[in-house]
């Protein structure tokens, strides 16, 4: 073939339309501009996505943990307080452990090898392999370099008065949320809420700078409450004693403070341990000074003989005729169980009568009886904010039929809650008015609440009252050597199934020193089951201890000679079921 | 023209240098802050365990079971406590 020069090529004689010329050139310049339109898109108007992913790759979120606060008692004695705790949880399918490595983890955690191969043999993306390790441990933990294993920081609360304070504190569960008692009740102002806030990290890890704060974390609040733990420690211990020495059933205390209304003590038992519950039964866990309603029995004859008093139907020492012992209402008979004969108002109280005090009953309306029990705080719950209060039950005036306005003189065809019986002999202690109870403190104690009775039918059922526990009263055990004491004894057959059984409840509500009362204590034992089932047998004896210890404690003065007054008398005499 | 031109050069660059030691300066106050804060939390945290720690010892149970069986000590009896009046009560 003939070579052909380039210059000479045919080809390049053959002129090319100048349109492709121009199409190039147009191409090239829409390439530029896309490319210049993309960028300005990306830095300009629609930076926010490329933003976030640059700062993604410095800056952190960092979780701030809050803490739950404290509950302390009235002296500030810590009562319950969290503290920092690890759990270790797993990604199952990245934690692939050698034999040895699982061996040392189980040996570490004390748990079973298998145990924790099985947890980490499930189909999930999170499980837990131990919660609330001590720090130490954890640290132990972590420095296996186990893959796959994690550690989260948690809290665990701690309760140093275990059982004593069981009942009033309740519990939280393993999250640190309140589940019972005051940590379920102030639940709201106990609980922390984490925060959270932006940081920059460097690439050891350390914080080097605060971009933002997104949510500054917030401690849990600190709760004093009006709880003495002394008071608290005397009655729980001699309640314990009284229910091992009577085998009864369950019991409970309340120890008032008079002038403020505040809870001192408040305990109940079957009790159980707050920092172990593995084994818990629905009995131990009741509140039952503040759940469970009982027939109150003679306890309530003050309240009747105070009404009586307030209208003037009778004075102190109006005669009542209490003989043959027993009284026909309608097809009913009320019985006392020992002749009195002729009584005066003070005497059906100090022997506890129930034909006397259905007598005074009688003499008044019902809608009167009923406004007083229902200004005592009797039939409604108390609403202190405790998960579960009962509020007993207290039929309206209109179905009361006359045998049961007689009953309930005495405290039967009517139910209360240990707390309330307590609060309402506040009128009693107190000039006739009622404060409201608190579980916290009381900074400056009202001087005066809702009044009841008037100032002199509380001194003269006060006068009743401490008539009561002297010689010839149903509870000389109440006696406090160096104190004046006054209270009454209750006991009540306990209502089974619509009917009374021989199971009865024995309670004693009283209070001292009688010249300026400070202190109200009530104690309640269910089913005493060793022969003595009386209150002045069975309560009585605690309430004194109780006092006693109580008024010690406060450094209350004693405003009695020393000389005890009855060493020397027989039995006490039985009070009227 | 030169010489303020040059001036101005000498002035930028102190700037950008005092910028530079200032954002270190910050940030190492910022780290120091950081230490102190983490000492008040972990201090915090040490507070509440002894608290714990105390009430534990301090708990009536163990006080009463130590004053009865390690020293010996019992309630007085009524006729064994003397109230001295400090003026009127309360």
């Amino acid at each position: 073939m003939k070579p052909i020069k380039f210059a000479r090529s045919p080809l390049l004689s053959e002129r090319l339309p100048p349109w492709r010329q121009r199409l190039v050139l147009v191409l090239l310049l829409g390439a530029f501009a896309l490319l210049i339109g993309r960028s300005l898109y990306l830095q300009g108007f629609n930076n926010e996505f490329l933003g976030d992913k640059g700062r993604a790759r410095f800056e952190r979120q960092i979780d701030i943990s809050a803490t739950r606060g404290r509950i302390t008692d009235r002296h500030g004695d810590v009562l319950a307080v969290s503290t920092p705790v690890r759990s270790i949880w797993a990604i199952p399918e990245d934690a692939q452990l050698a034999p040895a490595q699982a061996r040392n983890l189980a040996a570490l955690l004390g748990m079973d090898v298998q145990e924790i191969n099985r947890k980490l043999a499930v189909e999930r993306d999170f499980v837990y392999v131990k919660r609330q390790l001590s720090p130490e441990t954890a640290e132990k933990v972590s420095s296996l370099n186990l893959p796959g294993i994690h550690q989260k920081n948690e809290y665990r609360r701690y309760y140093p008065a275990g059982e004593v304070m069981a009942h009033v504190l309740g519990f939280t569960g393993v999250e640190d949320i309140g589940q019972e008692g005051i940590e379920l009740a102030f639940n709201g102002a106990l609980a922390g809420k984490p925060g959270s806030r932006r940081v920059i990290k460097d690439r050891r890890g350390n914080v080097v700078e605060d971009v933002e704060s997104v949510r500054p974390p917030l401690d849990g609040k600190d709760i004093a409450l009006a709880i003495d733990s002394k008071v608290q420690y005397l009655a729980y211990t001699h309640l314990k004693q009284a229910l091992a020495e009577h085998r009864a059933k369950a019991g409970g205390v309340v120890v008032l403070d008079a002038d403020s209304g505040e809870i001192l003590a408040l305990v109940n038992l079957p009790t159980y341990n707050p920092n172990n519950r593995t084994k818990l039964a629905g009995a131990q866990l009741r509140n039952r000074a503040l759940t469970d309603t009982f027939e109150p029995g003679s306890t309530l004859k003050p309240f009747t003989a105070a009404l009586a008093l307030e209208q003037g139907k009778v004075r102190f020492d109006t005669p009542i005729q209490t003989a043959p012992g027993k009284m026909t209402i309608g097809s009913a008979t009320i019985h006392d169980a020992h002749m009195h004969g002729t009584l005066t108002v003070a005497q059906v109280i100090q022997k506890s009568s129930n034909v006397g005090s259905a007598k005074l009953a009688l003499s008044m309306k019902p809608e009167d009886m009923w406004a007083m029990f229902d200004s005592l705080g009797f039939g409604a719950p108390l609403k202190l904010g405790f998960p579960g209060e009962a509020g007993g039950r207290l039929r309206p005036a209109k179905t009361w039929k006359p045998i049961e306005q007689a009953t309930m003189a005495y405290g039967h065809g009517i139910s209360v809650t240990l707390i309330q019986l307590a609060r309402a002999y506040q009128a009693f202690a107190r000039d006739g008015d009622l404060l409201p109870l608190s579980l916290s403190r009381v900074g400056v104690p009202p001087t005066s609440g809702k009044q009841v009775f008037s100032a002199q039918t509380a001194r003269e059922v006060r006068a009743m009252l401490e008539m009561a526990v002297r010689p010839g009263g149903t509870a000389p055990k109440a006696q406090i050597p160096g104190y004046r004491v006054a209270g009454k004894t209750g006991t009540a057959h306990k209502l089974e199934s619509g009917a009374y059984a021989n199971r009865y409840v024995a309670s004693f509500v009283g209070f001292a020193p009688v010249s300026d009362p400070r202190l109200i204590v009530a104690v309640m034992v269910d089913e005493p089951s060793n022969g003595k089932y009386y209150g002045g047998d069975v309560a009585a004896p605690v309430f004194a201890q109780v006092m006693a210890g109580s008024l010690r404690t406060l450094g209350i003065a004693p405003d009695a000679p020393l000389a005890p007054l009855l060493m020397t008398a027989a039995e006490p005499v039985r009070e009227e079921m | 023209m030169a010489r303020l031109n040059l001036l101005l050069i000498l002035v930028l660059l102190g700037c950008a240098l005092s910028l530079v030691s200032s954002n270190h300066h910050a940030r190492k106050l910022f780290t120091e802050l950081e230490a102190g804060q983490k000492r008040m939390r972990d201090l915090d945290v040490e507070f509440g365990q002894l608290q714990l720690e105390q009430s534990t010892v301090a708990a009536h149970v163990r006080v009463e079971k130590l004053a009865r069986d390690k020293l010996g000590m019992r309630q007085p009896a009524p006729g064994q406590i003397i109230s001295v009046d400090v003026g009127p009560a309360r």
